[in-house]
């Protein structure tokens, strides 16, 4: 089949050294995959195209980029599973939220770093074992998903929030992050939980789910962030917009049924921060102005008492 | 057709726009909505409730999905976010049936079992797959001939794709695009139509959400958008309740009114803008309107 590689090219030494797309006609094998056509044009085509590959079987992570707008490993994204509908051009471009170094080939620095910043190694407290640190099956089986994470980038690629903001910690180390809190043999959980816990750190996740969606792996980075954010309350960092934000709905949906609008930003930010309720009236205006405002009295729905009664009836199980 | 009608909090709360906008179009299309069946049914917990107690959410929403079942109709969302974590709940519920099993113990005293036949789904792929694109065609009263509109999606109705049921409904991935089309618009295609619109973190990093308003409204709008539509309440409130901060933030103007679905099909339908409070945006719509070539 002909396929028209649309590829992203940056060169830093060329002269005009802006970025621009280069078009490739290839034929290739209906089994091809992204990186058999981008290794063809490197080869026979083009020699000048940078890319970053090794294992070819989805192990190395070394080759993620973005096929037609969405994160992936090239040697496992098959050409004609991406073909559009309507024409043989597939669009490739570089991972997303890393500097360019040349053509496909982005800095993993920044991405190091994250990893770094949540140490990733165990920290076991107590006298050292003779062999080695041992933890039951059935402790562990929990973080068998997590594991398998292959480093790739491609959750940080397309993390929503690292677009606007290269603060934040990410998907990939805060799914590595997981992968000790989780681990019983870890004993630094309350140091982990006041680093997860501060700007950047797991209430700054949007729950977007783009990190779930493109991992090649089914790490499913923003589970983990969830369940950080669950043990990070249970440990009792609650003083945060975002743990009163869980709290607040919470609250909300267990006595009313429903979601109370008027009172979630208020209890979020909390009442005493006046700089944030100062900063909510503009918006109050606008609301008002438009009728766009949720009932004064939130009535709540009918058979509430239904709601009450499975709330504490689950949240006893927990 | 006839639908046991989900509203969701938002279209009773801070966007009531979108309940009779809803309703209206509903009615032309031919659309039963029983509003009755789940009055009772409660909040799907967004998400947010799931991240405190995943077990909680899934109660919840299968008492919902049973009080569905007993009414004998499908459930209509008009929401991505409800729509997304009812689609989670339901694929899980339906994985395991022991799980579905003990949480149906929890509903029992209520009267109340899921029985594993609900299948929520928005406006937005009931129009694409249960009435059809031609029928919809037939209805319209007007072309919006001209009319720029660049998608929106909201996260929760494009992910996680599986649970969505999008391999074995794959015109899920542009059914938003081809009902702008069908209703005559030009789709103004960006990057920005899938990603996230900042709503959640709205009190959490008030910062990162405006950025993200001000990405998606200035990349569509400089891309020609005379209208942004979505088929999410949240997506709507953050896009249109903080495009002036977005304005302020980046020192520009950017007027993007940003439509409900149900709106534009009631353009299309011949519906008046006031009886959908077009009127009653943030970001006006009046501009758009009288520039609008309203052609039969």
């Amino acid at each position: 089949m002909e396929v028209k590689f649309n590829v992203r090219r940056y060169d830093p030494e060329s002269t005009d050294a802006v970025d621009h797309f280069q078009e490739y006609l290839m034929d290739m094998e209906d089994s091809s995959t992204v990186l058999d056509g981008l290794i063809r044009i490197r080869e026979e085509v083009d020699g000048t195209l940078s890319l970053r590959c090794s294992c070819r079987s989805a192990i190395c992570g070394s080759c993620a980029v973005r096929v037609n707008g969405e994160a992936g490993l090239a040697c496992n994204t098959k050409i004609i599973d991406v073909l559009p509908g309507n024409g043989n051009t597939i669009t490739i471009e570089p991972a997303g939220n890393l500097p360019v170094v040349k053509d496909l080939v982005v800095d993993f620095q920044p991405f190091w770093g994250k990893i770094k910043a949540v140490e990733p190694w165990l920290q076991p407290v107590g006298e050292e074992p003779k062999t080695e640190y041992l933890a039951p099956d059935e402790d562990m089986l929990h973080l068998a998903g997590v594991v398998s994470c292959i480093l790739c980038g491609a959750c940080v690629s397309d993390c929503t929030v690292m677009e606007v903001d290269s603060n934040f910690l990410g998907p990939a180390a805060l799914a590595k992050s997981y992968r000790f809190v989780g681990d019983p043999r870890d004993a630094s959980n309350q140091q982990r939980f006041k680093t997860l816990n501060e700007y950047g750190g797991v209430w700054d996740c949007t729950r977007c789910m783009k990190c779930v969606e493109v991992c090649p792996k089914g790490v499913a980075p923003m589970d983990r962030i969830m369940s950080l954010r669950e043990k990070v309350m249970e440990a009792g960092y609650t003083n945060t917009n975002g743990a009163r934000h869980a709290n607040a709905f919470v609250d909300s949906v267990k006595h009313s049924g429903w979601l109370d609008e008027l009172k979630l930003p208020i209890k979020s930010f909390g009442i005493f921060n006046i700089k944030a309720m100062i900063g909510l009236i503009p918006l109050a205006i606008r609301s008002q102005r438009a009728g766009k405002v949720p009932p004064i009295f939130h009535k709540s729905i009918p058979g509430v008492e239904n709601v009450k009664r499975i709330f504490e009836k689950v949240e006893t199980k927990k | 057709m006839k639908y046991a009608f989900y509203p969701g909090c938002v279209s009773r709360g801070a966007c009531p726009e979108l309940y009779s906008a809803t309703v209206e179009v509903c009615n032309i299309l031919g659309i039963e909505l029983d509003e009755d069946v789940l009055k009772g049914a409660s909040c799907t917990g967004a998400g947010v409730l799931q991240e405190k107690n995943q077990r909680l959410g899934d109660t919840l929403n299968a008492r919902t999905f049973a009080m569905a079942e007993q009414s004998g109709n499908p459930l209509m969302t008009i929401c991505s976010t409800c729509q997304g974590v009812m689609s989670q709940a339901n694929e899980r519920l339906l994985a395991d049936p022991e799980y579905l099993a003990s949480i149906n113990e929890d509903l029992k005293e209520e009267g109340l079992e899921y029985k594993g036949t609900a299948d929520p789904k928005h406006l937005l792929w009931i129009i694409a797959e249960d009435l059809g694109l031609d029928f919809l065609e037939s209805k319209l009263v007007n072309k919006l001939q001209g009319l720029k509109l660049a998608p929106f999606y909201g996260c929760y109705i494009v992910r996680p794709s599986k649970a969505l049921g999008f391999e074995e409904n794959p015109g899920r991935k542009q059914a938003l695009e081809e009902v702008i089309e069908t209703v005559g618009g030009e789709v103004v295609d960006f990057p920005g139509k899938t990603l996230c619109c900042g709503f959640p973190i709205l009190t959490i990093n008030p910062e990162n959400s405006v950025n993200m308003v001000a990405n998606h409204t200035i990349d569509a709008k400089d891309r020609g958008a005379d209208a942004m539509v979505t088929p999410c309440p949240l997506c709507h409130l953050n896009l249109d309740g903080y495009q002036p901060n977005a304005a302020s933030v980046r020192k520009r103007e950017i007027d993007l009114p940003i439509i409900h679905l149900p709106q534009l099909l009631g353009l299309a339908l011949g519906i008046s803008p006031e009886k959908m409070r077009l009127n009653k945006h943030i970001v006006s719509t009046k501009k758009l309107l009288s520039e609008l070539v309203i052609s039969p």
